[in-house]
């Protein structure tokens, strides 16, 4: 099957990163673009010219945007292997509610903590620290949030990891000793090959950011 | 197998419609739980602990949150009259511009009518920034989903109740003839639809609890100045 698949991000995307480990998991061939977005491509407007962002992926020319759409588009079209999501009807809806929760939550939480204020911080790393400890208690004592296997949840989640460093400097806690549980789930998905060759080493997303943000 | 379907709602929340929309397309009986959110019921509270949200879909006893979620899981139990795309491509598609009108249309919609001034000029910009993207959509369909009514379309369903209530408040015309003559008439074949006009709700209620809304948010705004 002749099948075209161009993949547009930007190296530290976390977005870019679940597309990454989306089509690693399900051994797909690909063509990788890096797109640095404060020079975005004229490829990158014209495939998405609704939100001109990445990651977007380019399945025989035609364009698909927002990365848990596309993890879900990749699922539903090579479904031999390695399915992200359940199959059954409730568990696949719980996946979808924890994966939207993620991209609602974990995100802002996250650069608030550099963006802030200082009389703003306490009320930043509050928040920060609520919406880890509620992901923490969905994670239970599973190895993976979707139960025995990796999958979506966990995709949605685990890019995240890359910017552990970046949030224990600016929310000056340690992770590991705040959820410990999410952080035994990083390194247990960490020994996946897709998941190990997707996530950038945490110093250097840290130091991106530091110059990207000019944060120093 | 005796199904029990519940939907915690209030009469006025454009997610909760669209579930019961969807279960009235796929004719599935369900039962309505009306909440009121400055008193949430601590059943509510037990079945969406994390948003503390409506609409709820409780489905056998098991609850489910997040009306787009919902919907997927609405089409996936109930197979009959299908609401979504088959063609993934298309299913993705759908699923894009429903993101888009939650994160984006809908917001800057609202925006037009909470805010005031200067602000409002930039809020409608906005607005016809995200809708013009709306009438691009419906080119060549009758409905978002094509011949019709879908997934898109009860994703949407808030434009067709919401907005020229917004309008008539107000006294502004963000949808008008010039500029979304195809919304327009998608606006009409949606209200028009017997299954969809089976659930409603009443345009002088809306308008009631628009206007005390925006009474609410005035003084703050005032306040903040």
């Amino acid at each position: 099957m002749g099948d075209e698949v161009v993949l547009l991000d930007f190296w530290p995307s976390v977005f870019g990163m679940r597309v990454r480990i989306a089509l690693a998991e399900k051994g797909i061939e690909y063509e990788y673009k890096d797109d640095n977005l404060r020079n975005k491509s004229d490829l990158l407007l014209k495939m998405n010219p609704v939100h001109k962002k990445v990651p977007v992926l380019i399945h025989n020319g035609k364009p698909v945007c927002e990365s848990l759409i596309i993890v879900q588009y990749i699922d539903e079209v090579w479904k031999d292997k390695s399915p992200l999501l359940p199959s059954d009807p409730h568990q696949r809806a719980h996946a979808r509610f924890w994966a939207d929760f993620v991209d609602q939550k974990v995100y802002a939480v996250g650069r608030k903590l550099w963006e802030t204020k200082r009389e703003e911080q306490e009320a930043a790393n509050k928040d920060f620290l609520e919406t880890f400890k509620t992901l923490e208690t969905e994670l239970g004592e599973k190895p993976y949030f979707g139960g025995e296997t990796f999958g979506f949840v966990d995709i949605s989640l685990i890019t995240f990891y890359s910017r552990f460093y970046l949030y224990e400097r600016f929310g000056k806690l340690s992770m590991e000793a705040e959820f410990p549980k999410i952080v035994a789930w990083a390194k247990r998905c960490l020994q996946k090959e897709s998941v190990a060759n997707t996530l950038p080493d945490q110093k250097k997303i840290y130091e991106f950011h530091m110059k990207w943000f000019g944060l120093e | 197998m005796a199904e029990e379907v519940k939907v915690f709602r209030t009469w006025s929340s454009p997610f909760a419609f669209r579930v019961v929309w969807a279960l009235q397309f796929k004719g599935v009986p369900y039962e309505n739980i009306y909440e009121d959110l400055s008193e949430k019921s601590s059943l509510l509270l037990h079945y969406n602990p994390i948003h503390k949200k409506v609409p709820v879909l409780v489905h056998n006893g098991k609850p489910l949150a997040e009306s787009l979620v919902i919907l997927e899981y609405i089409e996936e139990t109930w197979k009959q009259t299908p609401l979504f795309p088959e063609d993934p491509y298309e299913r993705a598609t759908a699923r894009f511009w429903a993101r888009f009108g939650d994160d984006q249309v809908l917001p800057s919609v609202f925006g037009v009518f909470i805010k005031q001034g200067k602000e409002r000029e930039e809020a409608i910009v906005t607005a016809h920034g995200n809708l013009k993207y709306l009438e691009e959509e419906l080119r060549g369909k009758k409905f978002f989903s094509g011949e019709k009514i879908g997934f898109l379309d009860l994703a949407f369903g808030w434009v067709a109740n919401l907005v020229s209530v917004f309008e008539e408040i107000q006294g502004l015309t963000l949808i008008d003839h010039e500029k979304y003559p195809l919304l327009l008439a998608w606006i009409q074949n949606f209200m028009d639809d017997p299954i969809i006009k089976e659930s409603w709700p009443p345009r002088d209620k809306l308008i009631t609890k628009y206007q005390a809304l925006l009474g609410s948010f005035i003084p703050k705004e005032a306040a903040e100045k």
